[in-house]
């Protein structure tokens, strides 16, 4: 299997190369299950404005209730780990908020081990812990979760690979076309540079969107540090061709 | 545009997504036993042809009126102790997830789209896949819209599901391969 020395080379190789919107490339060869699984083909473009993509699903109220964005009281006990208040806001690339849309996140426990059959790394489940959250933004376009700081957790892309903590987020937006599916990282992890998923973009700037601030304006006395991760959507909308053609 | 802010960059969904996306029902976009109902059903491969166990469909479409507004109600909470119920069988929300299973097949049942918006959305995501991929299902009998028409007809195949008995259809969505096999993927700038 690859060391991580070959990795780290691969991952060179990459580095700095600036992509619109600086997101990854579907291929991605230091991420070996990229390879399989990218397109060959160009996308084709569509520019219609009838598109039912300039639109989006909807969630309301008997969808998610405030509790959900709390994934420390969803057992009987506390969980294990350092508490943690994650807080952003949602907008399109032109600064408007999204409205009562749907933020779900999932991540690893605080030892680094998902709630996940096919994860079976020898690390311990917490039985206070499942991981899964939900949240509407409100009016401004915020959201804010109380979790645990997840772990860092080993993984199979080649000998000793490690992903630094992260929590998946996963975003609608006011179009289809602008949802997202991310991963939020936390400042100063020493895993970054032997990572090729966080290492798949490529340039640096979109790097440090993807790592969120430790803002000690959201930290919350005896009980959690707080962390800002705000998130802009890309992709046309709707509104957005209404305004831009008038 | 007042401002030109940068985007958050894409990741991928990874394999464990199991217990933090798929909620129950998220594949009966319409009520079972409707007597109007479709169901699309297919695998999900990779550039070997080999079908892929961890990927995950969103679906949105048009309301059978051709609303676009979408309706909530997909996922529906329970409040006494915070589980999901699904929908409620009577409001259509237009939005629908499905996993593929362990041998990479999905299956949806909803109702055949709007004729002025003749295919239901997807936005595919998987372990492997750094960033999403949209593409579109077109039922049989949809009129030729500007994309189809632009489309080679081996490329345009790939979008059309097929019919495989009384209301039910075929839609596989192949994640790499040559020009006639590769779906076609969707840029919306
Ligand atoms: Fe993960």
């Amino acid at each position: 299997m690859t060391s991580q020395q070959e990795i780290d080379e691969e991952i060179l190789e990459y580095a700095g190369v600036r992509v619109p919107g600086g997101h990854p490339s579907r291929d991605y060869p230091p991420y070996r299950s990229s390879g399989l699984r990218h397109p060959r083909q160009a996308l084709t473009v569509v520019t219609d404005p009838e598109a039912v993509e300039l639109y989006t699903p909807v969630f309301g109220a008997g969808d998610v209730t405030a509790l959900d964005a709390d994934l420390t009281r969803q057992h009987s006990g506390e969980p294990l780990g350092e508490r943690i208040t994650v807080t952003g806001r949602v907008t399109d690339r032109a600064g408007r908020p999204v409205r009562g849309q749907l933020v779900e996140i999932w991540q690893a426990n605080a030892a680094g081990r998902y709630v996940h059959r096919q994860e079976q790394h020898p690390a311990p489940l917490d039985p206070n812990f499942t991981g899964a959250g939900r949240a509407l933004t409100d009016a401004e376009g915020n959201y804010s979760f109380t979790t645990i700081k997840p772990g860092p957790y080993p993984w199979g892309n080649h000998v000793n690979a490690w992903r630094p903590a992260h929590i998946h987020f996963s975003v609608f937006g006011t179009a289809f076309t602008q949802r997202l599916v991310t991963q939020m990282y936390f400042p100063g992890d020493p895993l970054f540079a032997f990572d090729p998923i966080f290492q798949s973009v490529t340039d640096p700037a979109a790097q440090q969107r993807l790592i969120a601030a430790y803002d000690h304006g959201l930290s919350v006395s005896n009980f959690s540090l707080g962390f800002r991760f705000d998130i802009v959507l890309d992709g046309p909308s709707a509104t957005y061709f209404e305004e831009d053609h008038q | 545009m007042s401002q030109n802010l940068e985007p958050t960059p894409s990741q991928t969904v990874g394999p464990f997504f199991g217990y933090g996306l798929p909620f129950p029902g998220g594949s009966d976009v319409a009520p079972a036993g409707h007597p109007d109902a479709v169901s699309v059903h297919g695998f999900v491969y990779d550039g070997e042809g080999n079908p892929i166990p961890d990927a995950i469909l969103d679906f949105w479409q048009a309301a059978p009126d051709g609303s676009r507004a979408g309706s909530p109600g997909s996922l529906r909470v329970d409040t006494s102790n915070g589980r999901l119920l699904g929908r409620d069988g009577v409001r259509f929300t237009g939005f629908g997830r499905v996993g593929t299973d362990g041998d990479g097949h999905w299956a949806l049942r909803t109702f055949a789209p709007a004729p002025d918006a003749p295919y239901l959305a997807v936005c595919v995501f998987a372990r492997g896949l750094l960033h999403h991929l949209f593409t579109r299902i077109y039922f049989p009998g949809a009129p030729e819209d500007a994309l189809l028409a632009g489309l080679s007809p081996e490329r345009r195949a790939t979008l059309l599901a097929r019919p495989e008995s009384d209301r039910v259809l075929r839609f596989d969505v192949r994640l790499q391969g040559g020009e006639a096999e590769e779906t076609v993927f969707l840029d919306f700038g």
